[in-house]
């Protein structure tokens, strides 16, 4: 049925090899790219077929496991080279794939002329397939395997400026922070593992067996904590509260690598690895609490920190935490199609919205380069009016602003307020809904307000640039703009395809598409909330439709003021600050986070560790250590000089092991 | 009239063994006609040879052959191991030409006499009678004095094969008086006969003729496999031999020897199990155990990696101890992967000596990862498969071995080995350490990567990457060879 | 009549014999003579089983022996050949560049 999958992932792995090995040598940048571009492009036309397969199918026959070899047996354990190819998978591959091709042929003009050209493209290519394992993987095992392949190349590639001492830091970071959740990872599969295997004898770590038995998982209990150690995973690779904190500062990499992997997909594994394993979390309300508290909390907590930033990547850094809360809200309430909707929709946006500011510091920084300034291109004090400079820029930016921040008709729109909806109708958390809600709505205004700021700031009023640099600014080449343009479109009308139902039923019965494909992966939760008598809860169109205009009122408040503060009265945001100096300041600095895990965590680790290193480590270890070291060279020294070269040596001893061993056995 | 009753001769049961001695001996004769700059010509058509009997070993999978009225066995056992000897005779063939094309000993004899070896080799690992395994031993050992000592104008190859020689053949003298103790003990020599004779008569445990004979015969096996304390020649050897000979006889001759030992103890002697198994551990321990200690202190890299091959025979042994299928099929999986990493590390050696190889030593290695990077990414990948560090295959043999010898209980054995692997990563990162760490002193300008060497080195590092990070399919070939 | 006993004692001390004398002589010729005495010892051995037990297999055993053994004569005379041509000698003492 579904043979050919394998060449998905192959194809950027050959690419990575390619330019990995060759690279250096082949030096030819159109080669390098037009490479690596083209292994994604194979793998996106084999996912589209494997699609378009896929929809030919009814729903009950579309989950297929297509095992290529035995990778591990050991006794009971066994882990196969097996991808799962279903709806879920499905959607993801496209994601990855069609965002990934547009991301990389980006590259091929952002990345021009930088040194270390190969090496880049095969850091994305080794990204492409580590984040197709990631996504196809039939097993915890390899899954795991593309989650640490894909914080192994976000490492990589944070640090690819790594003459910076600022990118090795935050590529450190990252990495650190990762562990930390990776660790929660591994912790839930070794619980699953055991559990499922000693209490029903169930040794599997595959994700078809684990969910044919799902009727087995007991409500709480064991499936709370293990559900809630996958979700401390989930939490370092999406950039959740606690460990968002490494997100921001990644914006170090280069900007395409901002939008594939710290935007449209890699961020987005732990929203995949829950809707994956929704028929766990769906056993254990107390982890949906927590996903949906955590998710609510980080959308409003990012977004206002979003309001005050100036760095143009840092705004949009945030606005993706902010997103991502969305993302894991949606599955904390139970709608999970709806989570992998706005992943979907988020990924077509924010490639966009980093694209393009990708192309605006572009052009910033070869117009100050021009002019020796050394302001920062990054900075969007530095910008203003880029409008008439770069229009092609200009609209898809704008189109994916209007798009992420809910205005009706576009993607963000629909993705957001069917979570908000949700939100606030799902079944599990009683009274807690409205105030899940509230956070959630709030966060949208505030991101209408500070996207909106951005593009003020960016493309509108005077240009603040130094106006030696002005005349140097200009729009980008092609093969920037293309990009740019297809993601706009998309973010466009890519919410078509997963309208909500009230909506759908008032345009003339349109079905939510996008949900009806999803279905048959999420079909056992739908089941077991139904199943939930108590749980069953009517609310009116009226209200929908109210909640609805609500939030959309919101957006255009948000809106409204920031056009209020930035183009009708700029004058403003300084009194404002000047005003309320104390929470200005505390917003600017990010609520003192870092500073506050500095204290906590760093600095005592820090502490710690020094003690170790010149108090117990160096003393104690290293003397046993070096003791055992320096005897057992002793040893080696000593034992070398038995082999004298005298041939009659030898056979002596030889002679003297057949004695000793014939006298052992005599005499015992 | 009488008519003569022909015995029972199966010529599948040889196939590869007849396919090899035939070419070697056709090769001895078109040496005459090959002038001496071109015997590369020699080493392809061995190749060939090589090639055309692994597919008659691929074809015989699955299907045993019984021939020569039972005196040699063509089972899955024996043919996984056919495989490793051909892999490594095929691999050392491949990096041989531009050795001894350097060194100015580049004669056609070689290729034959590398064939005939692998011949013996096959014939230890399919005996089924202590006759046919005594002389595919010999087969084997002869050969391989003449290779060990085949630079005849280097004094330090002439030692070499003196010493293989004097102590080979003092070694042969335990090993066929265990035999004959053997025979008189029960009365025969094929060993499935010897099994039942034990059995029937229960002599187990108590007949002290059977197991002063089995002592000996262990031993004899040892020298073959360079368990200590029978391992003091392969230092001396392998540092002497010339290096392709060297990794040749790292490799196929221990598979041999295990291949051998495994099957008479296995299937003459299952009931004197525990008395073989308490020797057997000691030899693991104290062969792990001398192997990495030495180790640790060579400076010169081929005498680095000859007791790094003792100590490898330890972990293997380990696996013997353990006597279970995982056990079992590790040793093979083992022996296959060491194959690999151990050929393709010196292939890497040949590459970087210049004549006379003057330029041994680890120190020499100082700066060859900037110099060369694409070859020292390579000898990386060996030394890291060498110490066990994942994904490389040695990893996953190792961890076979080791949990086959805490499933049959001999956890005390397996922390050892593990102790000795920790070990181990010393002398082998050192190597790295050098190649990475150090300035380069020397420009590796001489150095000269021919097609067959690089592809050589490319089979080796497929070989160890891939069942490394897939072992699945090897290992469960493996366990469709175990003997049990 | 001489005993099974007899004849295994003979050639277990035939065999000790060649053992002590690849240990103590310095001469490859004589270390490798005394190889083929311990070779010859377990012969011995096997013809005496042989006739003991009235079975053939330990006699052949003993050709392929003699067979091997000539062989390695052939191979071990051709390698002191090589090293007395470079070193001018084959005491063992003398093969000593490899060590340690």
């Amino acid at each position: 049925m579904f043979d050919n999958v394998w060449l998905i992932p192959l194809f950027p792995l050959i690419g990575f090899l390619i330019n990995g090995l060759f690279g250096k040598a082949i030096k030819e940048e159109k080669v390098i790219g037009g490479i690596g571009a083209l292994m994604v492009f194979c793998s996106f036309v084999v996912a589209s077929m494997t699609l378009f397969k896929m929809i030919s199918l009814p729903g009950h026959e579309r989950v297929h496991n297509v095992t290529l070899f035995t990778w591990i047996k050991s006794g009971t354990f066994q882990a196969d080279i097996a991808f799962l190819i279903d709806p879920l998978s499905c959607v993801m591959l496209m994601v990855v794939t069609g965002v990934g091709f547009l991301i990389h042929v980006y590259s091929i003009g952002y990345m021009h002329g930088e040194e270390g050209f190969y090496r880049f493209f095969a850091y994305l290519n080794l990204f492409t397939f580590s984040m197709l394992l990631l996504v196809m993987g039939n097993n915890l095992l390899l899954m795991f395997v593309g989650w640490e392949g894909v914080g192994l190349c976000s490492y990589l590639l944070i640090g690819y400026y790594f003459h910076k001492k600022s990118a090795g830091d935050a590529g450190k970071k990252a990495f650190v922070m990762n562990r930390v959740g990776d660790f929660g990872f591994l912790l839930g599969l070794f619980t699953l593992y055991w559990y499922m295997g000693s209490k029903h004898g169930i040794w599997t770590i595959q994700f078809t067996e684990l969910a044919k038995h799902a009727e087995l998982y007991p409500v709480g209990g064991v499936v709370t904590a293990l559900t809630l150690f996958f979700f401390l995973g989930a939490t370092g690779k999406s950039a959740q509260i606690p460990l968002y904190t490494w997100l921001p500062d990644a914006m170090e990499g280069p900007t395409p690598v901002s939008a594939l992997i710290h935007a449209a997909t890699m961020v987005t594994a732990g929203v995949y690895m829950i809707g994956r394993m929704n028929f766990l979390f769906i056993k254990a309300p107390e982890t949906m609490m927590v996903v949906a508290i955590i998710g609510a909390a980080t959308a409003l907590f990012a977004a206002t920190i979003g309001t005050a930033q100036n760095d143009i990547k840092r705004v949009l850094a945030y606005s993706t935490v902010s997103q991502l809360g969305y993302m894991f809200l949606a599955m904390g309430v139970g709608a999970f199609a709806a989570g992998i909707f706005h992943l979907m929709t988020h990924a077509f946006f924010k490639a966009c919205l980093f694209l393009g500011s990708g192309a605006v510091i572009h052009s910033m920084h070869h117009a100050l380069h021009h002019a020796h300034s050394h302001d920062d291109p990054q900075d969007m004090r530095n910008m203003g009016g880029l409008k008439s400079k770069m229009p092609m820029t200009f609209l898809t930016f704008l189109l994916a602003t209007i798009a992420i921040a809910g205005i009706p008709g576009f993607a963000g729109f629909f993705s957001k307020d069917e979570i908000l909806w949700q939100a606030f109708a799902n079944p599990h958390h009683g009274t807690l809904n409205f105030a899940l809600w509230g956070c959630g709505a709030i966060a949208a205004g505030l991101t209408a307000f500070y996207m909106f700021r951005l593009v003020f700031m960016t493309f509108f009023g005077d240009c603040r640039i130094n106006p030696k640099c002005k005349d140097h600014l200009h729009e980008s080449p092609m093969v920037i703009v293309f990009p740019l343009i297809v993601l706009a479109f998309l973010s466009v009308v890519g919410g078509y395809i997963g309208m909500p139902k009230i909506i759908g039923e008032l345009l003339g019965g349109i079905p939510n598409y996008f949900e009806h494909f999803l279905a048959p992966v999420f079909e056992f939760s739908e089941e077991y909330v139904k199943s939930q008598a108590h749980a069953t809860a009517h609310h009116s169109l009226v209200l929908e439709w109210g909640l609805m205009g609500v939030s959309v009122v919101i957006a255009l408040v948000g809106i409204s003021i920031a056009f209020v503060l930035y183009i009708a009265s700029p004058s403003l945001p300084a009194k404002f600050t000047a005003a309320f100096p104390a929470l200005h300041r505390a917003v600017y600095n990010k609520w003192y986070i870092d500073e506050l895990y500095d204290f906590l965590f760093v600095n005592p680790c820090k502490a710690l560790g020094n003690f170790l290193w010149k108090g117990f480590d160096v003393v104690v270890v290293d003397g046993i250590v070096d003791g055992v070291g320096k005897s057992v060279l002793g040893i080696s020294a000593a034992l070398k000089n038995l082999q004298s070269g005298y041939v009659h040596n030898y056979a002596l001893s030889m002679a003297l092991g057949v004695v000793v061993i014939i006298a052992f056995y005599l005499f015992r | 009239m009488e008519t003569i009753a022909m015995p029972a001769i199966n010529f599948a049961a040889i196939m590869p063994e007849t396919i090899l001695s035939v070419i070697a001996m056709a090769l001895l004769l078109i040496n005459v006609f090959v002038p001496s700059e071109q015997k590369a010509y020699l080493g392809y058509l061995s190749l060939i040879g090589i090639v055309v009997t692994f597919f008659t070993v691929i074809g015989g999978w699955g299907t045993p052959q019984e021939g020569f009225n039972g005196s040699v066995m063509q089972d899955n056992f024996a043919l996984f191991f056919k495989g490793i000897f051909l892999v490594s005779a095929a691999l050392s063939i491949l990096i041989s030409d531009q050795y001894m094309k350097r060194e100015e000993c580049n004669h056609g004899e070689l290729y034959p006499l590398i064939l005939l070896a692998t011949c013996g080799m096959m014939l230890m690992a399919s005996g089924t009678d202590l006759m046919t395994i005594f002389l595919g031993l010999e087969l084997l050992s002869v050969s391989l004095y003449v290779l060990a000592g085949f630079q005849r104008d280097s004094l330090k190859s002439n030692e070499a094969g003196l010493k293989y020689f004097l102590l080979g053949a003092f070694s042969t003298g335990f090993l066929l008086y265990g035999m004959a103790l053997i025979y008189g003990a029960t009365g025969t020599t094929r060993i499935a006969a010897i099994a039942s004779y034990v059995a029937q008569n229960s002599l187990a445990g108590s007949n002290l003729m059977l197991l002063i004979g089995m002592v000996l015969m262990a031993v004899g096996f040892s020298f073959k496999i360079a368990a200590a304390p029978f391992h003091m020649w392969t230092p001396d050897v392998y540092e002497g031999a010339p290096t392709p000979m060297t990794a040749f006889m790292s490799v196929g001759p221990k598979a041999a020897g295990f291949a051998a030992f495994v099957r008479v103890f296995v299937i003459a002697l299952p009931t004197l199990r525990a008395d073989w198994a308490d020797l057997l551990w000691v030899l693991a321990v104290l062969t792990m155990t001398v192997g990495n200690i030495t180790a640790l202190y060579q400076k010169n890299i081929k005498r680095m990696l000859a007791y790094s091959s003792i100590a490898h025979a330890g972990y293997v042994l380990v696996g013997f101890v353990a006597g279970n299928a995982v056990g079992t099929a590790g040793i093979m999986f083992y022996m296959l992967s060491y194959a690999f990493m151990n050929i393709g590390a010196f292939a890497i050696i040949v590459l970087v000596g210049k004549k006379g190889e003057p330029n041994n030593n680890v120190e020499d290695y100082a700066g060859f990862g900037f110099k060369h990077p694409l070859l020292a990414v390579c000898m990386s990948i060996f030394l890291f498969s060498l110490a066990g560090i994942p994904p490389a295959a040695g990893f996953i043999g190792k961890f076979y071995l080791f949990s086959g010898a805490i499933q049959a209980g001999y956890i005390w054995l397996a922390i050892i080995g593990v102790l000795n692997s920790a070990a181990s990563v010393y002398y082998y990162l050192r190597v790295m350490v050098f190649m990475y760490m150090k300035d380069p002193v020397e420009e590796f300008d001489w150095l000269k990567v021919s097609p067959a060497i690089a592809l050589c080195l490319i089979i080796a590092v497929a070989g160890v990457l891939i069942p490394g990070i897939v072992p699945g399919y090897l290992l469960e070939l493996a366990q469709k060879a175990v003997l049990l | 009549m001489v005993s099974l006993h007899s004849y295994l004692i003979l050639s277990a001390i035939l065999f000790s014999i060649g053992t002590i004398g690849v240990l103590t002589r310095r001469n490859a010729i004589v270390i490798f003579m005394c190889v083929e005495l311990m070779l010859n010892a377990v012969n011995l051995t096997f013809v005496a089983f042989s006739r003991y037990l009235g079975n053939v297999d330990g006699q052949i055993f003993v050709f392929f022996v003699m067979t091997v053994a000539a062989c390695e004569a052939a191979v071990g005379l051709a390698l002191m050949i090589a090293f007395f041509k470079n070193k001018e000698s084959i005491d063992v003492e003398d093969v000593n560049l490899l060590k340690w």
